[in-house]
């Protein structure tokens, strides 16, 4: 395939070796060593990483990404310092903005999608945009090389999936149960089931997150997807002052639960 | 109907529109139709006027005032909404949507409340239809209101506290929203204003313009005509909307009436927050303000997508008014006329009241959109 982006490229290469995808997710600005982690991490086993602008309002956050959100809000986070901070970052792999729309249209969403690829950023999620409204967005997106990866949940009609894997860029995003964010004991059904579906319908990589908090829970839902994002895991481990080290050790858990696996 | 219809994607010319997390999507499609082919059908509606004339007590009269209209120097018109049963206009929208919760086969209200007055009404609804209940109210407005949150839990509601931003409205959205990504396929989002995505805006709208229709009428028989200015409080926008809507065809003024600490419209600019694009409260990066009002009905930093279209096109304008002239208002109105205002309408008639001398010699139909027995305990304090 020709004209893949750098994030379905890396996922790629992934898959192509046997592996399944790893994304962690980190809260932009929080602690003053959250770029060290995202350095750490990308070492430790992730494809991807994907970045969370905090936003004052995060309907799709549990409290875990809520707290850090409002934690990194008060020590002064802003979408363009955060950029600056990834700007000079070179993590060997890419990195994906995950925040609300309003962060992309008080920008104005040209300017964000130039700021994104101007700080090295390959991709973005705003869960909060889905397919109906991602027109105008999705075009200053493509305009600047910018990875727009749609959202797929468990209520999502048959009829409905494929049109969102096309025109969703480097993966699919499953959501992996009925709910915000956050770390669950069990693995929710319809994550296998979402991924399954997915899967049915697109060749794009596929992958599940929400509700995905442990390396088993990866594992298993690993057995019906391309791969995982893990969010809420990653950020408590930070909100519990884990340190780089600290956070990279869980990630490396989640690779090596992978890699034995699949 | 006077108002134009929003667009098939939910715009009132650039403001509205759909934004949810994919989850709530298929939800919001799902209710568009069935709020459509309810609306179409004369069985629905025949049971919901039913409701609205033996239950709520329809119509509201319109009261003249001829005490404060003669201090004022003008001629003052209440379209009364305070009488109407649990107290405000938040029942009309309530009724249409809980009958249309029981029509979608949904035995779970979800709401959302700032004064406790749109979660009274849903724990209301919840109570006559037989149906589940549950409310989320911002820990500031749970202490400011607490009457109301005995009520709902007397009426069988369960009240759940947001605790998060600024523990009011907008975070008890926020609350409101979380719990329905996670319980879509059971439960029914009774939202309270003429806001959220696609099609509460519309659909809220519609089941308010009972207000405006009746007003209408009420001012032909009373004035043979129409008033010189509408106004109304807005909070989200509904009971204003309610009744801009008898007007919107006229030569009558529309004004909105914001509190200086939340004038979206006044202080705004476009953004997207809880479902919609609208002006919004917010900060040079996008980052939500907290609103900051005597009235809990009114702190919100948005507003519905349809006044943003208004004050774009100029058909309506927003003024706003300090919390100190809402409490002048509050006063004035239950001395020179015996009727103890809400909060929230109060702030309509701070601004007829400031503006009295533009004023003068104007017929101006005001909606009193609710009483004021919620704000007694918050205003015994103020006062002493
Ligand atoms: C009496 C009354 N008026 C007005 C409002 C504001 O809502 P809206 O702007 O939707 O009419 C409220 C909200 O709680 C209310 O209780």
């Amino acid at each position: 395939m020709t004209g893949l982006g750098p994030v379905e490229t890396a996922l790629r290469a992934r898959l192509d070796g046997g592996g399944r995808c790893l994304v962690p997710y980190i809260t932009g600005g929080l602690g003053e060593d959250w770029t060290a982690t995202i350095q750490e991490v990308a070492a430790a086993g992730a494809d991807v990483i994907e970045v969370g602008i905090p936003f004052s309002d995060p309907v799709m956050d549990g409290p875990t990404i809520q707290e850090a959100n409002d934690r990194a809000l008060g020590a002064g986070a802003t979408p363009p310092g955060i950029l600056g901070s990834l700007r000079g970052l070179d993590v060997g792999l890419p990195l994906v903005v995950m925040t609300y729309y309003n962060i992309a249209y008080r920008m104005g969403l040209e300017r964000f999608a130039a700021a994104l690829a101007d700080s090295g950023v390959s991709g973005c999620i705003l869960p909060d945009l889905p397919l109906e409204e991602t027109g105008p967005w999705a075009e200053a997106a493509d305009a600047c090389g910018v990875e727009t990866i749609l959202l797929a949940a468990p209520t999502t009609p048959d009829e409905r999936l494929p049109l969102i894997c096309e025109r969703s860029r480097g993966f699919v995003y499953g959501v992996g149960l009925l709910g915000v964010t956050g770390v669950r004991t069990e693995l929710a059904s319809s994550a296998c089931t979402i991924a399954e579906r997915l899967k049915a319908v697109t060749e794009r990589p596929v992958l599940v997150g929400v509700g995905v908090g442990t390396p088993e829970q990866a594992v298993e839902v690993s057995g019906y997807g391309d791969g995982v994002v893990v969010g809420s895991a990653v950020v408590q481990r930070m909100l519990d002052g884990a340190g780089p080290d600290g956070v990279a050790a869980l990630v490396a858990g989640f690779r090596e639960a992978l890699d034995v696996e699949h | 109907m006077t108002l134009s219809d929003p667009t098939p994607d939910g715009r009132f010319g650039d403001f509205g529109g759909r934004f949810v997390p994919e989850t709530l999507v298929p939800a919001c499609q799902e209710l568009e139709e069935a709020f459509n082919e309810a609306w179409a059908d004369p069985a629905f509606r025949a049971e919901l006027d039913g409701l609205l004339v033996n239950y709520a007590g329809r119509p509201s009269p319109v009261t003249e005032c001829p005490t404060l209209s003669n201090e004022l120097g003008l001629r003052l018109l209440l379209k009364r909404e305070d009488l109407n049963h649990t107290g405000s206009h938040k029942i009309n929208n309530v009724l249409g949507q809980a009958l249309l919760a029981r029509r979608m086969g949904r035995n779970r209200l979800l709401a959302e409340t700032g004064a406790g007055q749109h979660g009274v009404a849903t724990a209301t609804a919840a109570a006559l239809l037989g149906m589940e209940c549950r409310v989320y109210m911002g820990e500031l407005d749970v202490r400011r209101q607490e009457l109301n949150v005995f009520r709902m839990r007397l009426l069988g509601a369960e009240v759940l506290t947001a605790m998060s931003g600024s523990r009011t409205l907008k975070d008890a959205i926020n609350e409101a929203m979380r719990d329905w990504v996670a319980t879509v396929e059971s439960s029914y989002y009774c939202l309270g204003s003429v806001m959220g995505p696609h099609p509460y805006p519309f659909m809220v709208r519609t089941f308010q313009e009972v207000i405006g229709t009746e007003a209408r009428r009420q001012c032909q028989e009373i004035l043979g005509g129409v008033p010189d200015v509408v106004c109304a409080s807005v909070g989200g926008g509904s009971n204003a909307i309610g009744i801009f809507s008898g007007f919107a065809d006229t030569d009558a003024e529309l004004v909105g009436v914001e509190p200086a600490g939340g004038a979206a419209v006044g202080r705004g600019v476009p953004g997207v927050v809880h479902g919609s694009a609208s002006y919004l409260m917010q900060d040079e990066f996008g980052q939500v303000l907290e609103a900051e009002s005597i009235s809990a009905g009114l702190d919100y930093p948005g507003v519905g997508p349809e006044h943003s279209h208004l004050s774009a096109t100029g058909r309506a304008r927003y003024e706003s008014v300090t919390d100190e002239e809402v409490i002048e208002a509050f006063q004035m109105l239950s001395r020179t006329e015996g009727i103890i205002p809400a909060l929230e309408p109060a702030h309509a008639l701070a601004w007829v009241s400031r503006e009295r001398e533009a004023l003068a010699g104007r017929t101006v139909l005001l909606n009193l959109s609710g009483r004021g027995d919620k704000d007694v305990g918050q205003m015994m304090e103020i006062l002493s």
